[in-house]
């Protein structure tokens, strides 16, 4: 075994606050370049919105596929820790020296934990799985989903009926349960802090004229990707909640609540990509269905056109021009007043099951980050190498995926340089 | 070093219900008296059976761990003990409690098994020697526009030295001719300043920058950390060692000679959005180049040649946004002109939403949607027809200076990099001659290691995206650098310290590995013997795949191995009426799909034994052979998607594993075996539940034809 230890070609430390596939992203690549890296994540896995997405377009492959490389590197990776249920409440510092106060929330589970799943059929009580946005529930005590990382279960504290109840601390032959945790605060110190907040799906309950919440089968993007998910709530069946019959018309409204002033004046740049994914959802789950996808203008850059190519030569499938202005339900029936984007004619369009495509909102602008970084008018934040604060992913621009890594990998090489030459 | 093996098993999760620990414990034994010495532990993952193990390796000298409890996908950390141990893991929880009947005789001997396979593997498997690798930590940027400027100057601010090659006398490659841009930064509604200069200078003035301009490079070879790069300077030739290398050669537009139906070529008042550009900046006039005179009427046909399958069937992404503010740039120098755009879709993504708002609120710009159809030309006037997609009809349209909205293309083809690769010169390209990666989690996988394609060679992309991939693209070649120094594989295999071995002594110069390798590893020398090259080696195994004299090998995985691994398994005779299958599958995609199957307790034939692989291109044809002169019933082979969404971080794995499968009929016809009796199967890790459901089937339909009369000889 050879003792020579070569000298490191970068140095120095990163918080990454999120741990998305953009934070997981960034943590990772400056690790693997030297630096020392933690994640901080708020909810109890590692993953964010990647994990709840059935299949990537334009190459359809499974999100899960790269979860696992990465948390492969992850694995073998000591340069990262990773701390879920975990938010910041203070930063104090300056490059290369930051100071972070990191709040641990209790996950009530240990690292004896084995996920062996003896503590689900004991536990007494359910709650609303927010992996499935609420389509479904799991107990209090849960995995969040099959490829959480970590693998360990976690206890809701709202659902959970506590020590009194205990069911669980009885079946765990681990000794991996812990009622009694509670929330602690550490200070870590680093050099470089990444904000990889992503996003969260606009609220679709604003579009008060396309009725959503006001018809089970007006449903949003997002949650078509849960449907379509053979881990999902209809364990990848696609049908319409109302009464669980196979669509035969499913429409897509996109823009639904974008480039609109009213709402998000921004465009998301995914949305048409990811309706036109989710028509092949439809085709390949119900071949005799029609589907209609309405549009400003289709959006697929770059060589995401063959995509859009591809799924536009489907005979079933048929890609309209027009802004849907209101969805009511007429006679049982789902009626979809489009317009012209003159807006001078408007048809009457009638769906089974509609999607809509919602758009993508910052989550710092409902979840304020506890110090302050620069921002745009519509929350998306700003890189600022001088002042060490490094902003990625969807917390800074809408983006797919693979710009989202291609963001976090730049991000991760910003890190390094707003404390270059400074820790030595 | 004397290799001192124990074998700790868990009997947590279920184990201890499921088999006789005990007994096991015995197999351990009988396999090897290596392997003699044995523990359980109610539960090895706690902190206690952690110490357990600790402990021996401290007092007792234990320094090969075989854990036989849970797969090595958890607890990777746990059960790390530092460099000098080697840990290997038998998945007895994944394979066999949670997903066989509890107690049975089936079951117990699935486990026995893989006790006596995990015991021959780490008796095979060798301590690290990692490469470590003297480097360079220097980077060399080919290309010196926007891109290559950001690359060099990204890369100099995180303290590593850089060496930028370009070809032209003076920096800055297109944008250096551009005028004002549009915005890239909030407020996103107005024009910006073209800062290019100031890039410039930051670049020529850095000290850790060293600038050829009038440049090429004339060869590369090595490997990363050591690259000997020799340019071309002028009359001069510079040589320079170089650590890792970003390509950011750019684009040019698309050729509109070819776009005749448009006009361009016809009339010398069709010009691309690139001449109007360089008309604007340089002389800040717009004019029509047949008279001079201003054109009161000015049309730009967007997607000219794009979104064509004529031409280039992808859309370039910023042609949208530059025509607008080429728009805005004309409105503002003559406002008596009318601009109108004619545009199948408004492509401004994101934030640039603002800026197209913006840029129709002027009463002087029309944007049409529609298909262009032609441009005709006569000797005044030029008139474009389309189709109006609203309204369906016909549309013409008079300009005086009509402006096609060209694409960008990757410059990606010529000689530039020149590579001393046995594998050719250039990166791979993919569709459309992109240099890219094609995975959408790894925008950055190259296929030549230590080399990183960024900015529009990768992609078309607007420049301010040039300059955030520059950024990704330094980072990963300084993250090269950073791992070949001590000897690890970068991505997907990150950290890995094995590469692959030759015992050149019996190699017959077949030139099989130099060709299958799908990252250009190995060089050849004249006589066709393979030179290895770790440092570009990513560690999946498809030379020793590939090699027919079995002489490549990796301290922790070779065709010995696995081959001997196959040997352990007991193949009951044939009246036991006890089949047997191997299905050896990938890590990467198939392992990971099996553990989630199995924590679903998706119950499997107990009759399969699974041999993980680094990747199915791994495969080396004497393990099917091994296989099925063993009696084995049946042999399984599965991994990821191959095809134009191929899903193999290795490339081609599945494709190769096929290939080569289909040369086993000798074998087969030999042995009087079915062909049947072998699958290669590919399988999508996101439709891991039926799995299970695969493998069984394949098994109750090879039971069909019999056991394999090979048994027992």
């Amino acid at each position: 075994m050879s003792e020579k230890r070569p000298q490191p070609i970068v140095q120095g430390s990163v918080l990454v606050v999120g741990g998305g596939i953009t934070g997981m992203s960034v943590a990772i690549e400056a690790a693997e370049a030297g630096l020392e890296a933690h994640i901080i994540e708020s909810s109890p896995t590692l993953g964010g919105r990647v994990s709840q997405l059935t299949k990537y377009f334009p190459k359809l492959c499974p999100p899960i596929c790269g979860l696992e490389i990465n948390y492969r590197r992850l694995r073998v990776q000591e340069r990262v820790h990773v701390h879920t249920l975990s938010r910041v409440t203070k930063l104090q510092g300056s490059p290369g020296d930051f100071q972070v106060t990191v709040e641990h929330r209790p996950r009530f589970v240990n690292d004896r934990c084995t996920a062996c799943n003896a503590c689900v059929d004991p536990c007494p009580v359910r709650r609303n799985n927010d992996h499935d946005f609420g389509m479904s529930s799991t107990k209090a005590i849960y995995l969040p989903h099959a490829m959480a990382y970590p693998q360990r279960f976690v206890i809701d504290e709202q659902a959970c009926q506590g020590v009194s109840c205990s069911k669980c601390v009885e079946a765990c032959s681990f000794g991996a349960i812990d009622l009694s945790q509670k929330t602690t605060t550490e200070t870590l110190r680093v050099g470089a802090v990444v904000v990889a907040t992503g996003w969260q799906p606009y609220d679709a309950t604003r579009l008060t004229n396309l009725s959503f919440g006001k018809h089970d089968d007006i449903i949003t993007n997002m949650m078509m990707e849960r449907y379509a998910n053979p881990q999902g709530p209809t364990k990848g069946k696609i049908v319409c909640p109302s009464d669980g019959r196979e669509p035969e018309t499913v429409v897509f409204v996109q823009c639904a609540g974008s480039r609109d002033e009213n709402h998000l004046p921004y465009c998301s740049g995914i949305c048409c990509m990811a309706s036109l994914k989710q028509a092949t959802y439809v085709r390949a789950a119900l071949p005799n269905a029609k589907i209609r996808i309405f549009a400003i203008d289709i959006r697929t850059p770059g060589r995401l056109e063959d995509f859009y190519t591809k799924v536009r030569e489907d005979p079933n499938v048929s890609i309209e021009r027009g802004k849907v202005a209101r969805i009511d339900e007429i006679d049982g029936q789902l009626r979809l007043q489009v317009e012209d984007t003159l807006g001078d004619k408007i048809q009457d369009v009638y769906a089974d099951l509609v999607v809509l495509a919602t758009g993508m909102e910052p989550s710092i602008r409902r979840d304020p980050l506890p110090f302050d970084i620069r921002q745009d008018e519509d929350h998306f934040g700003i890189t600022d190498v001088a002042t060490g604060l490094i902003v990625a992913g969807c917390a800074k621009r809408p983006f797919g995926v693979s710009d989202s890594v291609q963001d976090a990998t730049g991000a991760a090489l910003r890190a390094i340089q707003c404390q270059a030459g400074r820790s030595e | 070093m004397d290799k001192k093996i124990r074998v700790y098993f868990c009997t947590g999760c279920g184990i201890g219900d499921a088999v006789d620990v005990a007994d096991l414990q015995k197999t351990a034994k009988k396999t090897s008296k290596n392997a003699a010495e044995t523990r359980s532990h109610e539960m090895l993952c706690s902190p206690e059976g952690r110490a357990m193990i600790e402990s021996d390796i401290a007092n007792d000298g234990v320094n090969a761990v075989l854990v036989a409890a849970c797969s090595p996908r958890v607890h990777q950390n746990t059960f790390h003990f530092g460099p000098s141990t080697i840990v290997d893991r038998i998945a007895l929880r994944e394979h066999v409690a949670y997903v066989l009947p509890a107690g049975e005789e089936d079951t117990q001997m699935a486990a026995d098994d893989y006790v006596r396979m995990g015991v021959t593997k780490i008796m095979k498997t060798e301590p690290m020697d990692p490469a470590v690798t003297d480097v360079q930590a220097s980077i060399l940027v080919v290309g010196g526009g926007v891109t290559g400027l950001s690359a060099a100057l990204e890369t100099a601010r995180a303290g590593v030295r850089v060496v930028l090659v370009e070809k032209q006398e003076k920096l800055g490659g297109w944008v250096a001719s551009w005028g004002r841009k549009f915005p890239t930064r909030p407020p996103y509604r107005d024009l910006v300043d073209n800062d290019i200069v100031n890039t410039i200078e930051a670049v020529e003035k850095h000290p850790l920058i060293t600038v050829y301009k009038a440049a090429s490079v004339l060869s590369i070879s090595g490997q990363p950390g050591e690259f000997d790069v020799r340019i071309r300077v002028g009359n001069d030739e510079k040589k320079e060692t170089i650590g890792a290398i970003v390509q950011a050669t750019g684009w040019r537009p698309y050729d509109a000679t070819k776009l005749t139906h448009l006009g361009y070529g016809k009339s010398k008042d069709v010009i691309t959005h690139v001449e109007l550009e360089e008309m604007l900046s340089k002389t800040g006039k717009l004019v029509r180049p047949s008279n001079g005179a201003v054109p009161r009427s000015v049309v730009f046909v967007q997607c000219a040649g794009s979104r064509d399958p004529n031409h280039l069937p992808y859309c370039s992404a910023v042609c949208c946004r530059t025509s607008l503010k080429q728009a805005r740039v004309i409105r503002e120098l003559y406002p008596d002109t009318g601009v109108t755009l004619l545009y199948k879709d408004v492509r401004t993504p994101g934030q640039y939403e603002l800026f197209y708002k913006n840029a129709q609120d002027d009463p002087g710009v029309f944007l049409v949607k529609g298909e262009v159809t032609g441009v005709a030309v006569d000797q005044k006037t030029m008139t474009v027809s389309m189709t109006d997609s609203l309204l369906g009809d016909a549309v013409e349209v008079g300009a005086d200076l009509v402006v096609l909205a060209v694409g960008m293309t990757p410059v990606s083809e010529e000689p530039i990099l020149n590579l001393q690769y046995r594998r050719g010169g250039e990166l791979p390209v993919g569709k459309y001659a992109f240099p890219d990666s094609d995975f959408i989690c790894f925008p950055y996988e190259t296929q030549r290691t230590g080399i990183y394609a960024a900015g529009c060679v990768r992609e078309p992309m607007d420049s301010d995206a040039c300059s955030e991939d520059a950024a990704g693209a330094s980072l990963k070649a300084i993250q090269c650098i950073a791992c070949t120094a001590r000897g690890a594989a970068v991505h997907p295999r990150a950290g890995d310290l094995t590469y692959p071995e030759f015992f050149l002594s019996r190699c017959t110069q077949c030139k099989r590995c130099t060709e299958e390798c799908p990252f250009g590893t190995l060089d050849e020398d004249e006589k066709g013997t393979p030179k290895p090259n770790p440092g570009r080696c990513r560690r999946c195994g498809v030379c020793m795949g590939a090699c027919p004299e079995r002489i490549i090998s990796f301290k922790n995985y070779s065709v010995d191995m696995i081959g001997s691994m196959i040997k352990a398994i007991e193949v009951p005779e044939e009246d036991e009426e006890k089949p047997r299958y191997v299905a050896f599958v990938c890590e990467n995609d198939i392992i990971p799909a099996l553990d989630l199957s199995s924590s679903l307790r998706k119950k499997i034939s107990p009759w399969v034994r699974f041999v993980s692989l680094r990747c199915l291109g791994s495969t080396n044809l004497q393990w099917i052979n091994d296989s099925l002169i063993k009696g084995i019933d049946g042999v399984m082979l599965i991994g990821c998607k191959s095809g134009e969404d191929y899903q193999c971080h290795f490339i081609k794995g599945s494709e190769l594993c096929g290939v080569r499968m289909s040369k086993i009929q000798e074998t087969l016809t030999r042995l009087a075996l079915e062909p049947e009796r072998i699958a290669v199967k590919e399988f999508s890790m996101g439709d891991w539940e039926s799995l299970p459901d695969w493998i069984n089937e394949f098994v109750d339909k090879t039971n069909e034809l019999g056991p394999n009369p090979n048994k027992g000889f």
